[in-house]
């Protein structure tokens, strides 16, 4: 039996993900430091609200708002044993947007970061790890996900922990890290690092990429490192809406959206399956992204000379992967043993 | 691993030693620094020189890596667990010996943001560089920054956040502690994945900081300037 997100992707070329979430909801009057997943509960409109731009803007998958709705992250607010029921009121509320569609629309359940640090460096273990993610998606299959949408993931031993607890629960799942340090995620996972353990699980996802990061440059280069390993699994880039900066009181990214449409186009014709915004992608971003996939004909792989012409500059001069013969190496004294 | 090339601690001059203390720094081999902290200090260095010839230029080393790209966050954390390891029998010592003093810092992830890896970081190179720290964790509000500065009377104030949704938050804090009037009495450094030199300027901070080892660099020279001006 096939998912709803392997399906509508056997349907078509390239579907449409969604935008930011947390900028939407500081829109609306989200205070900074609260959690966003209380509001599933106490704003319930806001969140059907946000839900809705996104799909009036013509996504056809939208993220749930569940990103920080693991125990370890509700703990700071004392919510740690509202899991299960914040996650399943924030998917059936997607639900019930989504099936008054009129098309086709994935609920993707958000399962973001625990926050904290795996073992040896860290205290997190990998059975904690699983057990936290379990509860969470767990929740989400009550609420009536369609698939699972790990993201912003930066340590493989995260990553990992996620997809058990996607087969623990036998549910689908997609799951993108985030590559914010020089062209690696702040662990130091490269684009071809990620590919081969992703191929490696045992229940690999039905599509994997890249989230956030450092601008739609960067994030675009991070895809043309996965697409340059020849994997046939579908890809994701959502990418930020620019940089951001502080405007009266509130965040402002600044990718405009025209930038956000060259992007969009730029990621399907390096062969991104699913294309969608991160943080700053407001439905204006989302309405030029749809129009420009749906009007601009597909034209050849990228090269990263036409990505930093369009988009901007890279943050970094390499992104970890190809020829290293050139970076800078240290001296090293005899290692022992 | 009884190898060949084993090398013996004890056996090295001074000068092998502290390279091969960098390089076991770099590797994050705690036991090893802890050893070669002892043998420094049982041959007559004053905890002082072991703490800056030995460890903070060895984690000046790291720094540099992590700055560069070179090593990323697993590596630098072993390696400031190491020199941590390291601190733990250089600190009373230090203190004993009344050692100078960097200067004070009080560092916290605001509000709301769980993440804590980068603190945790700048925390550690902080101390590697001599500086007191007072470290609040995770989830900190307006009124307990407020509360630690009154108490501790730091020179510095360190936030972070790695949330668009908890970033905003160092604004509040910094916009409290000008409503009060205290802003001028401390240096205000911010730090964390999603920001950048614009919005440090933009909240009111003195500076952002975009790792550990260039928060340490601004701290120093923020400091250097603060004395100036009181001494002049």
């Amino acid at each position: 039996m096939s998912d709803a997100l392997t399906k509508l992707l056997a349907s078509r070329d390239w579907l449409m993900a969604d935008g930011a979430t947390g900028t939407n909801l500081f829109n609306m009057g989200l205070s900074s430091g609260e959690p966003p997943e209380l509001w599933n509960i106490d704003q319930p409109d806001n969140i059907r609200t946000l839900y809705r731009g996104a799909v009036a803007a013509g996504s056809d998958i939208f993220l749930t708002n569940t990103f920080g709705g693991n125990a370890a992250r509700l703990k700071l607010h004392n919510a740690q044993g509202r899991v299960r029921e914040l996650n399943r009121v924030g998917v059936a509320l997607g639900r019930e947007i989504a099936d008054a569609a009129g098309r086709p629309v994935i609920v993707a359940g958000s399962v973001g970061p625990t926050g904290e640090i795996f073992e040896p460096m860290g205290t997190m273990t990998h059975a904690t790890a699983v057990e936290i993610f379990h509860e969470q998606i767990e929740g989400m299959k009550e609420g009536g996900v369609d698939v699972i949408w790990v993201e912003t993931i930066s340590a493989p031993e995260e990553y990992k922990a996620a997809a058990e607890a996607c087969r623990l629960a036998g549910v689908a799942w997609c799951g993108t890290m985030s590559f914010d340090t020089a062209g690696r995620t702040m662990m130091g996972v490269t684009s071809a690092a990620m590919a081969e353990m992703v191929e490696k699980l045992p229940n690999p996802p039905v599509a994997f990429g890249a989230n956030c990061g450092v601008g739609a440059s960067d994030l675009m280069r991070t895809v043309l490192g996965f697409a340059s390993t020849g994997t046939e699994r579908p890809l994701i880039a959502k990418g930020n809406a620019g940089i951001p900066k502080y405007h009266d009181g509130h965040i402002h990214y600044d990718g405009t959206p025209e930038l956000m449409a060259e992007y969009a186009v730029l990621a399907r014709d390096a062969g991104v399956r699913i294309i969608g915004g991160c943080c700053g992608t407001m439905p204006e971003h989302l309405k030029a992204m749809r129009a420009a996939l749906e009007a601009r004909p597909k034209g050849p792989r990228p090269t990263l000379e036409t990505i930093s012409e369009k988009l901007g500059g890279f943050s970094s001069a390499s992104d970890g992967t190809g020829d290293t013969s050139g970076d800078p190496k240290r001296e090293r004294r005899g290692r022992r043993g | 691993m009884a190898d060949e090339d084993e090398i013996i601690l004890s056996e090295l001059s001074d000068d092998e030693l502290v390279l091969q203390m960098h390089d076991d720094l770099y590797d994050g081999l705690k036991e090893e620094i802890e050893e070669g902290v002892n043998i420094l200090i049982a041959r007559g260095w004053t905890p002082y020189d072991v703490l800056t010839k030995a460890l903070v230029a060895g984690m000046t080393i790291v720094g540099a890596d992590f700055r560069d790209g070179i090593l990323f966050v697993p590596e630098v954390l072993l390696a400031a667990n190491a020199m941590k390891a390291g601190m733990f029998i250089l600190k009373p010592l230090l203190v004993e010996t009344g050692a100078p003093r960097m200067g004070k810092m009080v560092i916290g992830t605001v509000k709301g943001d769980i993440h804590d890896i980068g603190k945790n970081l700048v925390a550690m190179m902080m101390e590697g560089a001599g500086f007191e720290v007072l470290d609040l964790g995770i989830n900190n509000s307006v009124e307990k920054y407020l509360e630690a500065l009154e108490a501790e009377k730091p020179d510095i104030l360190g936030m972070s956040a790695l949330l668009t949704t908890t970033m905003p938050y160092m604004k509040v804090v910094i916009d409290t502690m000008k409503e009060k009037g205290l802003r001028e009495d401390y240096i205000v450094l911010v730090g964390g994945a999603p920001l950048n030199e614009e919005f440090g300027k933009a909240i009111g901070a003195d500076a952002y900081c975009r790792d550990a080892a260039v928060a340490v660099e601004t701290a120093k020279q923020f400091v250097a300037r603060k004395h100036n001006q009181l001494n002049g």
